[in-house]
Protein backbone atom coordinates (compact mmCIF):
# COMPACT_ATOMS: atom_id res chain seq x y z
CA UNK A 1 0.00 0.00 0.00
CA UNK A 2 2.91 2.43 0.98
CA UNK A 3 4.18 1.90 -2.61
CA UNK A 4 1.05 2.93 -4.05
CA UNK A 5 0.81 6.05 -2.42
CA UNK A 6 4.50 7.05 -3.55
CA UNK A 7 3.60 6.26 -6.85
CA UNK A 8 0.51 8.75 -7.03
CA UNK A 9 2.22 11.34 -4.90
CA UNK A 10 5.53 11.30 -7.85
CA UNK A 11 2.71 10.96 -10.44
CA UNK A 12 1.09 14.08 -9.09
CA UNK A 13 4.68 16.15 -8.72
CA UNK A 14 5.78 14.79 -12.03
CA UNK A 15 2.65 15.77 -13.52
CA UNK A 16 2.72 19.33 -14.49
CA UNK A 17 6.29 18.80 -16.28
CA UNK A 18 4.79 16.22 -18.65
CA UNK A 19 1.94 18.89 -19.52
CA UNK A 20 3.17 20.35 -22.89
CA UNK A 21 4.99 23.87 -21.99
CA UNK A 22 3.36 27.29 -22.67
CA UNK A 23 5.19 28.94 -25.85
CA UNK A 24 5.99 32.48 -26.56
CA UNK A 25 4.74 34.26 -29.08
CA UNK A 26 7.32 35.32 -31.53
CA UNK A 27 8.35 38.18 -33.98
CA UNK A 28 7.09 40.91 -32.57
CA UNK A 29 7.04 43.85 -34.83
CA UNK A 30 6.77 47.79 -33.60
CA UNK A 31 5.50 50.71 -36.25
CA UNK A 32 5.78 54.37 -35.34
CA UNK A 33 2.39 55.02 -36.26
CA UNK A 34 1.68 57.99 -39.11
CA UNK A 35 -0.51 60.94 -38.43
CA UNK A 36 0.13 61.43 -34.67
CA UNK A 37 1.63 63.56 -32.48
CA UNK A 38 4.29 60.21 -31.63
CA UNK A 39 2.18 58.66 -28.63
CA UNK A 40 1.31 55.77 -30.61
CA UNK A 41 3.40 52.54 -31.49
CA UNK A 42 1.53 49.77 -33.40
CA UNK A 43 2.34 46.35 -32.26
CA UNK A 44 2.44 43.13 -34.73
CA UNK A 45 3.29 39.48 -33.15
CA UNK A 46 2.39 35.85 -34.16
CA UNK A 47 0.55 34.04 -31.61
CA UNK A 48 1.72 31.92 -29.60
CA UNK A 49 1.42 27.91 -30.71
CA UNK A 50 -0.12 27.01 -27.04
CA UNK A 51 -2.94 29.73 -28.06
CA UNK A 52 -5.51 26.22 -28.90
CA UNK A 53 -4.46 24.83 -25.59
CA UNK A 54 -7.25 25.02 -22.65
CA UNK A 55 -6.31 27.55 -20.36
CA UNK A 56 -5.01 30.04 -21.98
CA UNK A 57 -6.29 33.58 -21.61
CA UNK A 58 -4.05 35.94 -23.18
CA UNK A 59 -0.95 38.40 -23.55
CA UNK A 60 0.37 41.57 -21.46
CA UNK A 61 2.02 43.79 -23.29
CA UNK A 62 5.09 44.62 -21.30
CA UNK A 63 7.42 48.02 -22.19
CA UNK A 64 10.37 49.63 -21.41
CA UNK A 65 13.34 52.42 -21.96
CA UNK A 66 16.21 49.54 -21.41
CA UNK A 67 16.13 46.40 -23.12
CA UNK A 68 16.76 44.10 -20.42
CA UNK A 69 15.18 45.85 -17.08
CA UNK A 70 12.29 47.58 -16.04
CA UNK A 71 9.84 46.40 -17.61
CA UNK A 72 6.17 47.53 -17.13
CA UNK A 73 2.75 45.83 -17.56
CA UNK A 74 1.01 48.51 -19.51
CA UNK A 75 -2.06 46.84 -21.24
CA UNK A 76 -3.41 43.02 -21.69
CA UNK A 77 -4.82 41.50 -24.75
CA UNK A 78 -7.12 38.62 -24.47
CA UNK A 79 -6.13 35.60 -26.99
CA UNK A 80 -6.56 35.85 -30.76
CA UNK A 81 -5.41 39.27 -30.80
CA UNK A 82 -2.41 39.52 -33.39
CA UNK A 83 -1.90 43.25 -32.77
CA UNK A 84 -2.21 46.02 -30.23
CA UNK A 85 -1.54 50.18 -30.57
CA UNK A 86 0.09 51.45 -27.40
CA UNK A 87 -1.31 55.21 -27.67
CA UNK A 88 0.87 55.86 -24.11
CA UNK A 89 4.21 56.33 -25.57
CA UNK A 90 5.21 59.95 -23.49
CA UNK A 91 8.49 60.29 -24.17
CA UNK A 92 9.03 61.04 -28.09
CA UNK A 93 12.13 60.29 -29.59
CA UNK A 94 13.37 58.06 -26.96
CA UNK A 95 14.12 54.37 -27.50
CA UNK A 96 11.23 52.30 -26.10
CA UNK A 97 11.47 48.55 -25.97
CA UNK A 98 8.32 45.80 -25.82
CA UNK A 99 7.68 42.36 -25.20
CA UNK A 100 4.73 40.25 -25.56
CA UNK A 101 3.82 37.81 -22.57
CA UNK A 102 1.77 34.93 -22.93
CA UNK A 103 0.02 34.15 -20.04
CA UNK A 104 -2.91 30.89 -18.80
CA UNK A 105 -4.76 29.90 -15.95
CA UNK A 106 -1.95 28.42 -13.93
CA UNK A 107 -0.34 31.95 -14.17
CA UNK A 108 2.77 30.42 -16.42
CA UNK A 109 3.85 32.91 -18.57
CA UNK A 110 6.05 32.84 -21.66
CA UNK A 111 7.66 35.90 -22.82
CA UNK A 112 9.20 37.05 -26.73
CA UNK A 113 11.99 38.10 -27.32
CA UNK A 114 12.44 41.97 -26.80
CA UNK A 115 11.56 43.95 -29.51
CA UNK A 116 12.47 47.12 -30.16
CA UNK A 117 14.22 50.32 -29.89
CA UNK A 118 11.58 52.10 -31.67
CA UNK A 119 11.66 55.70 -30.93
CA UNK A 120 8.51 57.75 -31.92
CA UNK A 121 8.24 60.86 -33.91
CA UNK A 122 5.26 63.53 -34.01
CA UNK A 123 4.03 64.60 -37.64
CA UNK A 124 3.13 68.13 -38.20
CA UNK A 125 0.81 67.28 -41.07
CA UNK A 126 -1.77 64.55 -40.84
CA UNK A 127 -1.39 62.99 -44.58
CA UNK A 128 -4.51 61.11 -44.00
CA UNK A 129 -7.01 64.63 -44.04
CA UNK A 130 -5.38 65.23 -47.44
CA UNK A 131 -8.57 64.66 -49.24
CA UNK A 132 -10.25 66.88 -46.29
CA UNK A 133 -7.87 69.95 -46.98
CA UNK A 134 -8.55 69.40 -50.77
CA UNK A 135 -12.24 69.47 -50.31
CA UNK A 136 -12.07 72.40 -47.52
CA UNK A 137 -9.79 74.54 -50.36
CA UNK A 138 -12.56 73.72 -52.86
CA UNK A 139 -15.38 74.45 -50.78
CA UNK A 140 -13.99 78.11 -50.07
CA UNK A 141 -13.27 78.64 -53.51
CA UNK A 142 -16.51 77.96 -54.89
CA UNK A 143 -18.23 79.71 -51.64
CA UNK A 144 -16.07 83.12 -52.69
CA UNK A 145 -16.71 82.48 -56.63
CA UNK A 146 -20.49 82.72 -55.48
CA UNK A 147 -20.13 85.40 -53.49
CA UNK A 148 -18.27 87.45 -56.13
CA UNK A 149 -20.97 86.77 -58.62
CA UNK A 150 -23.78 87.73 -55.83
CA UNK A 151 -21.89 90.79 -55.42
CA UNK A 152 -22.38 91.63 -59.35
CA UNK A 153 -26.36 90.43 -59.45
CA UNK A 154 -28.92 88.83 -58.00
CA UNK A 155 -28.88 84.88 -57.80
CA UNK A 156 -32.01 82.72 -57.56
CA UNK A 157 -32.79 81.17 -53.97
CA UNK A 158 -34.98 78.33 -54.15
CA UNK A 159 -38.35 79.17 -51.50
CA UNK A 160 -37.85 77.89 -48.28
CA UNK A 161 -41.68 78.17 -46.98
CA UNK A 162 -40.89 77.35 -43.52
CA UNK A 163 -38.54 80.54 -43.52
CA UNK A 164 -41.16 82.48 -45.41
CA UNK A 165 -44.04 81.31 -42.80
CA UNK A 166 -41.38 83.97 -40.10
CA UNK A 167 -43.02 87.41 -41.25
CA UNK A 168 -46.45 85.89 -41.12
CA UNK A 169 -45.67 84.67 -38.13
CA UNK A 170 -44.70 87.72 -36.19
CA UNK A 171 -47.34 89.59 -38.20
CA UNK A 172 -50.27 86.93 -36.66
CA UNK A 173 -48.66 87.31 -33.51
CA UNK A 174 -48.62 91.12 -33.48
CA UNK A 175 -52.79 91.15 -34.66
CA UNK A 176 -53.53 89.05 -31.72
CA UNK A 177 -50.93 91.19 -29.67
CA UNK A 178 -49.63 87.98 -27.83
CA UNK A 179 -46.20 87.77 -27.45
CA UNK A 180 -43.35 86.00 -29.30
CA UNK A 181 -41.66 82.80 -27.77
CA UNK A 182 -37.87 81.61 -29.28
CA UNK A 183 -36.09 78.96 -27.83
CA UNK A 184 -32.20 78.55 -28.80
CA UNK A 185 -32.50 74.96 -27.83
CA UNK A 186 -30.06 73.46 -25.27
CA UNK A 187 -27.00 73.64 -27.34
CA UNK A 188 -24.13 75.44 -25.70
CA UNK A 189 -22.13 78.16 -27.99
CA UNK A 190 -19.67 75.72 -29.57
CA UNK A 191 -22.61 74.25 -30.99
CA UNK A 192 -22.83 75.66 -34.56
CA UNK A 193 -26.73 75.19 -34.68
CA UNK A 194 -26.83 77.45 -31.77
CA UNK A 195 -24.84 79.68 -33.53
CA UNK A 196 -27.30 79.53 -36.59
CA UNK A 197 -30.52 80.14 -34.40
CA UNK A 198 -28.47 83.41 -32.74
CA UNK A 199 -28.35 84.46 -36.53
CA UNK A 200 -32.01 83.72 -37.14
CA UNK A 201 -32.94 85.68 -33.51
CA UNK A 202 -30.92 88.74 -34.67
CA UNK A 203 -33.49 89.07 -37.78
CA UNK A 204 -36.88 88.06 -35.83
CA UNK A 205 -35.55 90.53 -33.08
CA UNK A 206 -35.90 93.18 -35.95
CA UNK A 207 -38.96 92.45 -37.05
CA UNK A 208 -40.30 91.79 -33.60
CA UNK A 209 -39.23 95.73 -33.18
CA UNK A 210 -40.84 96.75 -36.24
CA UNK A 211 -44.21 95.19 -35.17
CA UNK A 212 -43.50 96.62 -31.84
CA UNK A 213 -44.78 92.89 -30.57
CA UNK A 214 -43.11 91.34 -27.35
CA UNK A 215 -40.72 88.90 -27.88
CA UNK A 216 -39.33 86.33 -25.17
CA UNK A 217 -36.05 84.30 -25.53
CA UNK A 218 -35.69 82.03 -22.66
CA UNK A 219 -32.29 80.31 -22.86
CA UNK A 220 -30.66 77.05 -21.42
CA UNK A 221 -26.94 78.52 -21.42
CA UNK A 222 -25.21 81.30 -19.30
CA UNK A 223 -23.06 81.65 -23.00
CA UNK A 224 -26.04 81.28 -24.63
CA UNK A 225 -28.10 83.80 -22.89
CA UNK A 226 -25.68 86.80 -23.36
CA UNK A 227 -25.35 86.48 -26.92
CA UNK A 228 -28.32 86.34 -27.23
CA UNK A 229 -29.22 89.38 -24.98
CA UNK A 230 -27.17 91.58 -27.16
CA UNK A 231 -28.05 90.12 -30.30
CA UNK A 232 -31.89 91.07 -29.31
CA UNK A 233 -30.98 94.27 -27.54
CA UNK A 234 -29.23 95.19 -31.58
CA UNK A 235 -31.87 94.21 -33.43
CA UNK A 236 -33.94 96.33 -31.72
CA UNK A 237 -31.54 99.15 -32.37
CA UNK A 238 -30.77 98.90 -36.00
CA UNK A 239 -33.94 99.66 -36.33
CA UNK A 240 -34.12 102.76 -34.31
CA UNK A 241 -36.16 101.19 -31.76
CA UNK A 242 -33.84 100.58 -28.87
CA UNK A 243 -36.90 102.40 -26.48
CA UNK A 244 -38.71 98.88 -26.97
CA UNK A 245 -36.07 96.66 -25.94
CA UNK A 246 -36.92 95.07 -22.09
CA UNK A 247 -34.15 93.84 -20.01
CA UNK A 248 -36.06 91.09 -18.60
CA UNK A 249 -37.66 89.78 -22.30
CA UNK A 250 -34.34 88.16 -22.30
CA UNK A 251 -33.47 85.43 -19.57
CA UNK A 252 -31.68 82.55 -18.31
CA UNK A 253 -33.69 79.06 -17.35
CA UNK A 254 -31.59 76.16 -16.03
CA UNK A 255 -29.19 74.04 -17.97
CA UNK A 256 -31.17 70.76 -16.83
CA UNK A 257 -33.15 69.33 -20.10
CA UNK A 258 -36.03 68.54 -18.53
CA UNK A 259 -36.04 71.55 -16.34
CA UNK A 260 -36.02 73.99 -19.44
CA UNK A 261 -38.53 72.01 -21.12
CA UNK A 262 -40.75 72.44 -18.00
CA UNK A 263 -39.98 75.59 -17.96
CA UNK A 264 -41.13 76.22 -21.50
CA UNK A 265 -44.23 74.51 -21.29
CA UNK A 266 -45.39 76.62 -18.18
CA UNK A 267 -45.00 79.68 -20.02
CA UNK A 268 -46.57 78.68 -22.81
CA UNK A 269 -49.96 77.57 -20.80
CA UNK A 270 -49.23 80.35 -18.93
CA UNK A 271 -48.67 83.17 -21.67
CA UNK A 272 -50.19 81.56 -24.25
CA UNK A 273 -47.91 83.27 -27.26
CA UNK A 274 -49.14 83.37 -30.64
CA UNK A 275 -46.00 81.94 -32.32
CA UNK A 276 -42.77 79.54 -30.79
CA UNK A 277 -39.57 79.29 -32.65
CA UNK A 278 -38.04 76.13 -31.98
CA UNK A 279 -34.29 76.53 -33.35
CA UNK A 280 -30.94 75.00 -32.62
CA UNK A 281 -29.81 71.87 -30.96
CA UNK A 282 -32.31 69.36 -29.40
CA UNK A 283 -32.61 66.85 -28.38
CA UNK A 284 -35.35 64.36 -25.87
CA UNK A 285 -37.12 67.33 -24.88
CA UNK A 286 -38.43 68.10 -28.45
CA UNK A 287 -40.97 66.67 -28.51
CA UNK A 288 -42.60 67.58 -25.22
CA UNK A 289 -41.91 71.45 -25.89
CA UNK A 290 -43.50 71.39 -29.92
CA UNK A 291 -46.62 69.07 -28.12
CA UNK A 292 -47.15 72.01 -25.63
CA UNK A 293 -47.13 74.34 -27.97
CA UNK A 294 -49.33 72.51 -30.34
CA UNK A 295 -51.69 72.47 -27.33
CA UNK A 296 -52.20 75.80 -27.18
CA UNK A 297 -53.01 76.63 -30.71
CA UNK A 298 -49.62 78.66 -31.16
CA UNK A 299 -47.80 78.66 -34.72
CA UNK A 300 -44.73 76.97 -34.58
CA UNK A 301 -42.02 76.96 -36.68
CA UNK A 302 -39.10 74.75 -35.73
CA UNK A 303 -35.49 73.80 -36.95
CA UNK A 304 -32.64 71.30 -35.59
CA UNK A 305 -30.16 69.29 -37.47
CA UNK A 306 -30.24 66.58 -35.04
CA UNK A 307 -31.80 64.16 -37.41
CA UNK A 308 -33.52 62.32 -34.75
CA UNK A 309 -35.64 65.09 -33.59
CA UNK A 310 -36.50 66.39 -36.86
CA UNK A 311 -39.44 63.55 -37.08
CA UNK A 312 -40.98 64.96 -33.66
CA UNK A 313 -40.86 68.48 -35.02
CA UNK A 314 -42.03 67.55 -38.27
CA UNK A 315 -44.83 65.81 -36.77
CA UNK A 316 -46.09 68.57 -33.74
CA UNK A 317 -45.07 72.01 -35.54
CA UNK A 318 -46.63 74.04 -38.77
CA UNK A 319 -43.04 74.31 -40.43
CA UNK A 320 -39.76 72.45 -39.81
CA UNK A 321 -36.67 73.92 -41.11
CA UNK A 322 -34.45 70.34 -42.22
CA UNK A 323 -31.06 70.02 -41.31
CA UNK A 324 -29.33 72.57 -44.23
CA UNK A 325 -32.17 74.78 -43.72
CA UNK A 326 -31.31 76.03 -40.15
CA UNK A 327 -27.91 77.26 -41.40
CA UNK A 328 -29.54 79.15 -44.66
CA UNK A 329 -32.21 80.66 -42.71
CA UNK A 330 -29.95 83.94 -41.73
CA UNK A 331 -28.60 84.45 -45.56
CA UNK A 332 -32.55 83.74 -46.51
CA UNK A 333 -34.33 86.25 -44.51
CA UNK A 334 -31.83 88.94 -44.65
CA UNK A 335 -31.21 88.64 -48.77
CA UNK A 336 -27.58 90.30 -48.24
CA UNK A 337 -26.00 89.23 -51.47
CA UNK A 338 -22.44 88.00 -49.58
CA UNK A 339 -24.83 85.49 -47.67
CA UNK A 340 -26.70 84.53 -50.29
CA UNK A 341 -24.10 83.80 -52.07
CA UNK A 342 -22.41 81.52 -49.78
CA UNK A 343 -25.58 79.84 -49.77
CA UNK A 344 -25.68 79.24 -53.53
CA UNK A 345 -21.87 77.87 -52.81
CA UNK A 346 -23.02 75.62 -50.48
CA UNK A 347 -25.49 74.55 -52.88
CA UNK A 348 -22.38 74.15 -55.58
CA UNK A 349 -20.85 72.00 -52.84
CA UNK A 350 -23.88 69.57 -52.55
CA UNK A 351 -23.90 69.05 -56.27
CA UNK A 352 -19.73 68.20 -56.63
CA UNK A 353 -20.29 66.20 -53.39
CA UNK A 354 -23.36 63.99 -55.35
CA UNK A 355 -21.09 63.50 -58.18
CA UNK A 356 -18.26 62.29 -55.86
CA UNK A 357 -20.74 59.60 -54.22
CA UNK A 358 -21.64 58.07 -57.72
CA UNK A 359 -17.95 58.32 -59.37
CA UNK A 360 -17.14 56.97 -56.01
CA UNK A 361 -19.43 53.94 -55.52
CA UNK A 362 -18.95 53.18 -59.38
CA UNK A 363 -15.21 53.05 -59.12
CA UNK A 364 -15.28 51.09 -55.43
CA UNK A 365 -17.54 48.69 -57.50
CA UNK A 366 -15.65 48.44 -60.65
CA UNK A 367 -12.23 48.23 -59.35
CA UNK A 368 -12.53 46.96 -55.74
CA UNK A 369 -9.29 48.63 -54.86
CA UNK A 370 -7.87 49.87 -51.23
CA UNK A 371 -6.84 53.44 -53.18
CA UNK A 372 -10.48 53.93 -54.04
CA UNK A 373 -11.84 53.36 -50.42
CA UNK A 374 -8.73 55.13 -49.15
CA UNK A 375 -9.67 58.49 -51.19
CA UNK A 376 -12.85 58.32 -49.41
CA UNK A 377 -11.71 57.72 -45.82
CA UNK A 378 -10.75 60.55 -43.32
CA UNK A 379 -8.41 59.58 -40.66
CA UNK B 1 -13.58 99.26 -33.45
CA UNK B 2 -16.05 97.84 -31.20
CA UNK B 3 -16.71 95.01 -34.32
CA UNK B 4 -13.25 95.58 -35.92
CA UNK B 5 -11.39 93.85 -32.78
CA UNK B 6 -13.73 90.75 -32.20
CA UNK B 7 -13.55 89.76 -36.23
CA UNK B 8 -10.11 90.17 -36.51
CA UNK B 9 -9.75 87.86 -33.14
CA UNK B 10 -12.66 85.73 -34.74
CA UNK B 11 -10.85 85.55 -38.11
CA UNK B 12 -7.19 84.68 -36.61
CA UNK B 13 -8.23 81.68 -34.55
CA UNK B 14 -10.70 80.51 -37.32
CA UNK B 15 -7.43 80.14 -39.64
CA UNK B 16 -5.36 78.58 -37.08
CA UNK B 17 -7.97 76.38 -35.84
CA UNK B 18 -8.42 75.80 -39.13
CA UNK B 19 -4.47 74.88 -39.64
CA UNK B 20 -4.86 73.02 -36.14
CA UNK B 21 -7.18 70.59 -37.62
CA UNK B 22 -4.33 69.31 -40.65
CA UNK B 23 -1.33 69.49 -37.63
CA UNK B 24 -1.50 66.43 -34.84
CA UNK B 25 1.95 67.45 -33.27
CA UNK B 26 2.02 67.65 -29.73
CA UNK B 27 2.28 71.63 -29.36
CA UNK B 28 -1.13 71.60 -31.55
CA UNK B 29 -2.88 69.79 -29.31
CA UNK B 30 -1.76 71.19 -26.29
CA UNK B 31 -2.64 74.54 -28.37
CA UNK B 32 -6.08 73.19 -29.03
CA UNK B 33 -6.87 71.91 -25.49
CA UNK B 34 -5.43 75.08 -23.35
CA UNK B 35 -8.26 77.05 -25.70
CA UNK B 36 -11.13 74.82 -25.19
CA UNK B 37 -10.39 75.06 -21.22
CA UNK B 38 -10.48 79.12 -21.69
CA UNK B 39 -13.88 78.34 -22.07
CA UNK B 40 -14.28 77.94 -18.38
CA UNK B 41 -13.13 81.71 -17.66
CA UNK B 42 -16.00 82.96 -19.80
CA UNK B 43 -18.12 80.51 -18.60
CA UNK B 44 -18.33 81.72 -14.84
CA UNK B 45 -18.53 85.22 -16.58
CA UNK B 46 -21.65 84.60 -18.20
CA UNK B 47 -23.14 82.25 -15.49
CA UNK B 48 -22.93 85.41 -12.95
CA UNK B 49 -24.83 87.51 -15.78
CA UNK B 50 -27.31 84.60 -16.56
CA UNK B 51 -28.52 84.31 -12.86
CA UNK B 52 -28.93 87.62 -12.46
CA UNK B 53 -31.07 87.64 -15.28
CA UNK B 54 -33.56 84.53 -13.84
CA UNK B 55 -33.66 86.29 -10.45
CA UNK B 56 -34.20 89.97 -11.98
CA UNK B 57 -36.74 88.51 -14.03
CA UNK B 58 -38.65 86.50 -11.62
CA UNK B 59 -38.69 89.49 -8.36
CA UNK B 60 -40.15 91.77 -11.66
CA UNK B 61 -42.92 88.99 -12.61
CA UNK B 62 -43.41 89.39 -8.17
CA UNK B 63 -43.53 92.89 -8.24
CA UNK B 64 -45.58 93.75 -11.00
CA UNK B 65 -48.22 90.64 -9.79
CA UNK B 66 -47.96 89.29 -13.50
CA UNK B 67 -49.97 86.15 -14.66
CA UNK B 68 -48.45 83.51 -12.46
CA UNK B 69 -46.19 85.27 -10.27
CA UNK B 70 -46.97 82.49 -7.68
CA UNK B 71 -44.67 80.32 -9.72
CA UNK B 72 -42.17 83.04 -9.34
CA UNK B 73 -42.14 83.40 -5.87
CA UNK B 74 -41.93 79.59 -5.40
CA UNK B 75 -39.14 79.40 -7.74
CA UNK B 76 -37.38 81.95 -5.62
CA UNK B 77 -38.07 80.07 -2.15
CA UNK B 78 -37.05 77.19 -3.81
CA UNK B 79 -33.59 78.10 -4.63
CA UNK B 80 -33.29 80.15 -1.61
CA UNK B 81 -33.58 77.09 0.26
CA UNK B 82 -31.54 75.01 -1.89
CA UNK B 83 -28.86 77.22 -1.47
CA UNK B 84 -29.03 77.37 2.27
CA UNK B 85 -29.54 73.38 2.21
CA UNK B 86 -26.11 73.09 0.47
CA UNK B 87 -24.41 75.81 2.70
CA UNK B 88 -25.16 74.52 6.06
CA UNK B 89 -25.29 70.17 5.16
CA UNK B 90 -22.82 70.33 2.62
CA UNK B 91 -23.51 68.36 -0.96
CA UNK B 92 -21.66 65.07 0.33
CA UNK B 93 -24.09 62.20 -0.49
CA UNK B 94 -26.27 61.67 2.82
CA UNK B 95 -26.77 65.28 3.17
CA UNK B 96 -30.07 67.05 3.68
CA UNK B 97 -29.40 69.06 0.34
CA UNK B 98 -28.44 65.62 -1.68
CA UNK B 99 -31.69 63.94 -0.02
CA UNK B 100 -33.91 67.28 -1.57
CA UNK B 101 -31.90 66.99 -5.07
CA UNK B 102 -32.18 62.52 -4.77
CA UNK B 103 -35.87 62.31 -3.58
CA UNK B 104 -37.63 65.34 -4.78
CA UNK B 105 -35.70 66.89 -8.48
CA UNK B 106 -34.29 63.64 -9.77
CA UNK B 107 -38.14 62.26 -9.33
CA UNK B 108 -39.74 65.50 -11.19
CA UNK B 109 -36.83 65.22 -13.80
CA UNK B 110 -37.84 61.52 -14.08
CA UNK B 111 -41.60 62.27 -14.59
CA UNK B 112 -40.91 65.12 -17.19
CA UNK B 113 -39.05 62.22 -19.11
CA UNK B 114 -41.95 60.08 -18.72
CA UNK B 115 -44.64 62.48 -20.06
CA UNK B 116 -43.03 62.09 -23.20
CA UNK B 117 -44.67 58.63 -23.78
CA UNK B 118 -47.89 60.47 -23.36
CA UNK B 119 -46.69 63.31 -26.46
CA UNK B 120 -45.21 60.51 -28.42
CA UNK B 121 -48.55 58.61 -28.31
CA UNK B 122 -50.86 62.05 -29.51
CA UNK B 123 -47.81 62.70 -32.25
CA UNK B 124 -48.14 59.31 -33.34
CA UNK B 125 -51.43 59.40 -33.98
CA UNK B 126 -51.34 63.00 -35.96
CA UNK B 127 -48.41 61.62 -38.14
CA UNK B 128 -50.05 58.10 -38.99
CA UNK B 129 -53.39 59.64 -40.29
CA UNK B 130 -53.31 58.80 -44.06
CA UNK B 131 -54.10 62.12 -45.12
CA UNK B 132 -52.51 61.96 -48.59
CA UNK B 133 -50.28 59.74 -50.68
CA UNK B 134 -47.06 60.31 -48.21
CA UNK B 135 -48.97 60.01 -45.17
CA UNK B 136 -50.19 56.58 -46.13
CA UNK B 137 -46.85 55.36 -47.62
CA UNK B 138 -45.20 56.20 -43.76
CA UNK B 139 -48.53 54.55 -42.12
CA UNK B 140 -47.69 51.36 -44.24
CA UNK B 141 -43.66 52.10 -43.83
CA UNK B 142 -44.34 52.43 -40.14
CA UNK B 143 -46.57 49.66 -39.43
CA UNK B 144 -44.23 47.33 -41.23
CA UNK B 145 -41.00 48.25 -39.20
CA UNK B 146 -42.97 47.85 -35.95
CA UNK B 147 -44.75 44.54 -36.78
CA UNK B 148 -41.16 43.52 -38.37
CA UNK B 149 -39.23 44.09 -35.02
CA UNK B 150 -41.56 41.91 -32.36
CA UNK B 151 -41.64 38.24 -32.30
CA UNK B 152 -45.19 38.05 -33.77
CA UNK B 153 -44.48 39.66 -37.00
CA UNK B 154 -41.85 36.76 -37.58
CA UNK B 155 -44.99 34.55 -36.95
CA UNK B 156 -47.41 36.38 -39.53
CA UNK B 157 -44.53 36.29 -42.11
CA UNK B 158 -41.03 35.14 -41.57
CA UNK B 159 -40.08 37.46 -44.34
CA UNK B 160 -41.06 40.68 -42.26
CA UNK B 161 -38.01 41.37 -40.07
CA UNK B 162 -35.66 41.15 -42.80
CA UNK B 163 -38.47 43.74 -44.91
CA UNK B 164 -38.12 45.70 -41.65
CA UNK B 165 -34.37 45.75 -41.76
CA UNK B 166 -34.11 47.20 -45.32
CA UNK B 167 -36.33 49.89 -44.63
CA UNK B 168 -34.38 50.88 -42.06
CA UNK B 169 -31.28 50.28 -43.70
CA UNK B 170 -31.81 51.29 -47.01
CA UNK B 171 -34.53 54.05 -47.47
CA UNK B 172 -34.40 55.76 -44.28
CA UNK B 173 -30.44 55.68 -44.24
CA UNK B 174 -30.59 57.09 -47.92
CA UNK B 175 -32.61 60.07 -46.83
CA UNK B 176 -30.74 60.72 -43.40
CA UNK B 177 -27.21 60.35 -44.86
CA UNK B 178 -28.40 63.16 -47.75
CA UNK B 179 -29.69 65.20 -44.53
CA UNK B 180 -25.96 65.01 -42.94
CA UNK B 181 -24.21 66.14 -46.17
CA UNK B 182 -26.45 68.80 -46.16
CA UNK B 183 -25.85 69.54 -42.33
CA UNK B 184 -22.34 69.11 -42.85
CA UNK B 185 -22.02 71.60 -45.64
CA UNK B 186 -24.20 73.81 -44.08
CA UNK B 187 -21.90 74.11 -40.61
CA UNK B 188 -19.01 74.44 -42.98
CA UNK B 189 -20.34 77.45 -45.10
CA UNK B 190 -21.47 78.80 -41.55
CA UNK B 191 -18.36 78.42 -40.16
CA UNK B 192 -16.94 80.12 -43.30
CA UNK B 193 -18.78 83.00 -43.05
CA UNK B 194 -18.21 84.56 -39.27
CA UNK B 195 -14.36 83.32 -39.70
CA UNK B 196 -14.63 85.56 -42.85
CA UNK B 197 -16.34 88.08 -41.47
CA UNK B 198 -19.69 87.64 -43.99
CA UNK B 199 -21.91 86.18 -41.24
CA UNK B 200 -22.13 89.46 -38.83
CA UNK B 201 -25.55 88.72 -36.70
CA UNK B 202 -23.73 87.15 -34.03
CA UNK B 203 -22.31 90.62 -33.02
CA UNK B 204 -25.80 92.14 -33.23
CA UNK B 205 -26.03 92.99 -36.92
CA UNK B 206 -24.46 94.62 -39.55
Amino acid sequence: MPKIKYAILLMLFLLPALAPALEPPTDVKLTDAPNDDGSIVIMEWQPSPSENEPGFMGYNIERSMLPNDSFQMIAWVPKGAVEHEDNSVEAIGRNHYYKVVAINQNGDSAVSAVAGPIATTQSWFNTGKLNTLFGTFLFIAITLLYIYWARKGKLFIRRISGLDAVEEAIGRATEMGRPILYCNGIGLIDSISTVASLNILGQVAKKTAEYDTPLTVPTADPVVHAVAREMVKEGYKSVGRPDLFKEDSVYFITQDQMGYAAALAGIMVREKPATNFFMGYYAAESLVLAESGAATGAIQIAGTDQISQLPFFITACDYTLIGEELYAASAYLSKEPLLVGSLKGQDACKLIIILFVLLGTLAALIFRSDLIYSLFSIH
Amino acid sequence: MKKNIPMAIVFVLGVAFIIQFFIPSRPSQVAFNTMIEWDLIIYVFASVIAVDSLVRHHILKISRKSRGWGYSLVYLGAAVFMILAAVFSGTREGSFYMKVFNYALAPMQATMFAILAFYMASASYRAFRAKSTEATMLLISAFIVMLGLIPQGAAIWSGLPKLSEWLMLVPNMAAKRGITFGIGLGITATSLKIILGIERNWMGGH
